[in-house]
């Protein structure tokens, strides 16, 4: 709260009714906290909690939640006053939103922790060696020590691995299309990946589904063609981004030693975006690996091994879990909650690999600047 | 600036071929002209270079041309294969009935999305009542309010927050947020019930799977976007206006107010259509938590309720080849619903990138 306080910034009006004793020795800093300031949090803290305790007496409250809602609600109010009669209207307001937007952060940092908590707290449980060893082919209900998800491990890594092998190059392709050669389409191509960046992923398996999978059969690799759909714009976009970052002077620099322009953009454009390219395909792959919309339409799962991609339904490691939750029973539910946490692991392990490669390219970029 | 003669003057070099260096191809290319009698005075102008892509160079451009042209290929082939194959459900049943009526009986080959569709909008529409606010202030937060050493790391909890999968965020809705939520949706039936919205049936209703709670989950899953966009756009604000408006005395509310909303509008609006468009499309995170019902259900904090796309993912699994037809239809309507609130956020975001 003090911190919040501490980055306010302040009227006019109230350092003019609130001078500082020597303004020619001190430097005069508005966004200082002073005692004040802090007391007023304090008297607005206290009134409220008292206003809300007498509460859940005389009306017989019993939710928490509620409580600290109104808890909050009333520390507002009686802190907007305070500082409305203290300094000026505008003062209050601004103090009312600082807190409002820092509460605001507050919950966004809380429901992401709250969600990754839940799903460590509740994966644990079921995470032991034979999770990767084992398949469901042969569990019973009242197996609780044996069964696994290899099966849905291996179909993830293959189907992620084929739609990334297909969608890298053709965003990549796509990317330089539309920021290096320009092309006449490029206006309109950039709108359509635009909006295919929205395309619900639903639809990416149903067109797999109905161009592929109605007339041949269920495959991890109708499946990987359905992620490849859905990655290829992410990853279009991002790229397109960091070349966008590539100072044009390298361009022209090889273009004037007499390069045709594959050349620069082959071992000038692109190795210089390398580090930035590697990480929007490791966005991509995220985006990928949690997909599982997609896999009900083309991979169909199976409980047990395929380790051929080409033929023949497959597991993968999202619709592991989607199947398993709802099924009533405690040690499916378990493993459903322990693929969960496996996902979470491999979508965590990406997202840092993509902040540390893209932090690596900043450094190497300044230090070659 | 000497030039050196082409090396052979009855057959001159092919200017299209980069094994060449630069400057004979110029030559050659300046020989052409002047043999074709376009270019009288070569000889006293400066030397130029003629930049003509060689043969490798249109090899090249051909590729990612052609790399591009499968992004338009795709949207393509979704609109035709998705009506060729969905056309005989939209048919057997009328499109009137189809788009706006909510029988679902595939034996009889009779569907109608109609309450799907709009209760696809409902569950967005929550999920945007959710998002607008907390994205907002989210990017407010971030860019002005924020710590400096802090700014990375809400950045980073924000792009990890769009990178994890919907089902993990359907996964939580369901096993906790649902249970959470009850007391919540108790206290709105309660005290908001002059909204219809938030009326209850009857005496005894049951909250679970409702579209209210889909709608908060939608909500913190496009909540990403919205900060992201409206972080970009209100970043674009020229500094030396909000540093005046502070120098004038103003809280940096009063700045923000003044001077950064206005600004950002246009963008905030298009981030909003943009999460509206992404919320329409939520599959899995919907399908996990709420429980079908194929007529609009408007008392939104009650079990059932209903999205196109939760529609395909829990019947497909059990449909027969005339549902399928259906569902591939249902999937066309969704289709062109989110292509069109995407094309039109787009539009605004990027005109909000053009008046920065």
């Amino acid at each position: 709260m003090s911190t919040a306080l501490r980055r306010r910034v302040d009227t006019a009006d109230r350092a003019v009714s609130r001078p500082e004793p020597d303004p020619v020795d001190r430097p005069s800093r508005p966004s200082a906290v002073t005692t004040g300031d802090l007391l007023h949090v304090v008297i607005a803290a206290g009134s409220s909690l008292a206003v809300v305790l007498a509460l859940r007496l005389v009306l017989d409250w019993n939710g928490v939640l509620g409580s600290a809602v109104w808890w909050y609600v009333g520390f507002l109010a009686v802190l907007f006053v305070l500082v409305r009669d203290s300094e000026t209207p505008d003062a209050a307001t601004d103090r009312l939103v600082t807190l409002v937007i820092w509460s605001i952060g507050a919950i966004v940092v809380g429901v992401l922790s709250w969600m990754v908590i839940y799903v460590v707290i509740k994966g644990l449980g079921g995470l032991r060696p034979t999770f990767f060893t084992e398949d469901l082919s042969d569990v019973g209900p009242l197996d609780t020590e044996r069964g696994g998800a290899s099966h849905a491990i291996v179909g993830t890594l293959e189907q992620v691995g084929l739609a990334t092998a297909s969608a890298v190059p053709i965003a990549i392709l796509t990317a330089v299309y539309l920021h290096e050669i320009k092309g006449r389409m490029a206006p309109v191509i950039r709108f359509i990946v635009d909006a295919m960046t929205g395309l619900p992923s639903i639809v990416a398996g149903l067109l797999i589904y109905t161009l592929w999978v109605r007339t041949h059969d269920f495959s991890g690799v109708a499946a990987a063609a359905g992620l490849a759909v859905l990655m290829l714009p992410t990853v279009t976009r991002a790229s397109e981004e960091i070349l966008r970052t590539i100072p044009d002077s390298l361009r022209e620099g090889s273009l004037a030693l007499g390069a045709p322009q594959w050349r620069v953009v082959k071992q000038v454009v692109l190795p210089t975006a390398r580090a930035g390219l590697v990480t929007a395909a490791i966005l991509g792959v995220a985006r990928g690996i949690g997909e599982t919309a997609v896999a009900i339409l083309t991979a169909l799962g199976s409980d047990s091994m395929n380790v051929n991609p080409f033929t023949g339904p497959q597991g993968n490691l999202p619709l592991f879990v989607y199947k398993l939750y709802r099924v009533p029973d405690k040690t499916q539910i378990a493993r459903a909650w322990t693929g969960a946490l496996i996902l979470l692991i491999l979508v965590l392990v990406l997202f840092l690999a993509a902040r540390y490669v893209s932090g690596r390219g900043d450094k190497k970029r300044k230090g070659v600047a | 600036m000497r030039r050196r003669p082409v090396a052979r003057p009855g057959e001159p070099p092919d200017p299209f071929d980069d094994t060449i260096p630069v400057e004979i191809a110029a030559d050659a290319t300046a020989s052409v002209l002047l043999a074709s009698g376009e270019h009288h005075q070569v000889d006293d102008n400066p030397w130029r270079p003629v930049n003509r892509p060689t043969a490798a160079d249109r090899t090249f451009r051909a590729i990612c041309t052609g790399a591009a042209m499968i992004s338009l290929v795709i949207v393509a082939a979704t609109l035709i294969f998705l009506l060729k194959e969905g056309w005989s459900a939209i048919w057997s049943s009328g499109p009137a009935d189809f788009f706006f009526g909510s029988t679902w009986n595939p034996s009889a080959g009779r569907f109608g999305v109609g309450g799907l569709l709009l209760g696809t909008i409902i569950i967005a529409s929550l999920a945007i009542v959710v998002a607008v606010p907390l994205g907002v202030g989210m990017a407010l937060f971030i860019n002005e309010y924020a710590p400096a050493r802090l700014r990375s790391l809400l950045t980073s909890v924000v792009d990890l927050l769009a990178a994890l999968p919907s089902l993990i965020f359907g996964l939580w809705g369901f096993f906790v947020l649902q249970g959470q939520l009850q007391g919540v949706a108790v206290w709105m039936e309660s005290h908001l019930s002059a909204i219809p919205l938030f009326r209850f049936k009857g005496a005894e209703p049951s909250l679970g799977n409702s579209s209210f709670i889909a709608g908060m989950v939608v909500g913190i899953m496009i909540l990403p976007i919205i900060t992201s966009i409206s972080r970009d756009v209100m970043a674009q604000v020229p500094r030396e206006q909000c540093e005046g408006a502070l120098a004038l005395g103003g809280t940096r509310w009063g700045m923000i107010r003044a001077v950064i909303l206005p600004f950002g509008r246009v963008g905030i609006t298009g981030a909003t259509l943009l999460g509206f468009g992404r919320a329409l499309g939520e599959t899995i995170a919907v399908a996990v938590i709420i429980s079908l019902v194929f007529d609009v259900n408007w008392h939104v904090l009650e079990t059932g309720g209903g999205s196109v796309a939760s529609l395909i993912a829990t019947r497909f699994g059990e449909a027969g080849p005339e549902e399928l037809d259906g569902l591939i239809a249902a999937g066309f309507a969704l289709f062109v619903l989110t292509l069109g609130v995407n094309l039109a956020a787009r539009r605004i975001v990027a005109r909000a990138g053009r008046l920065a």
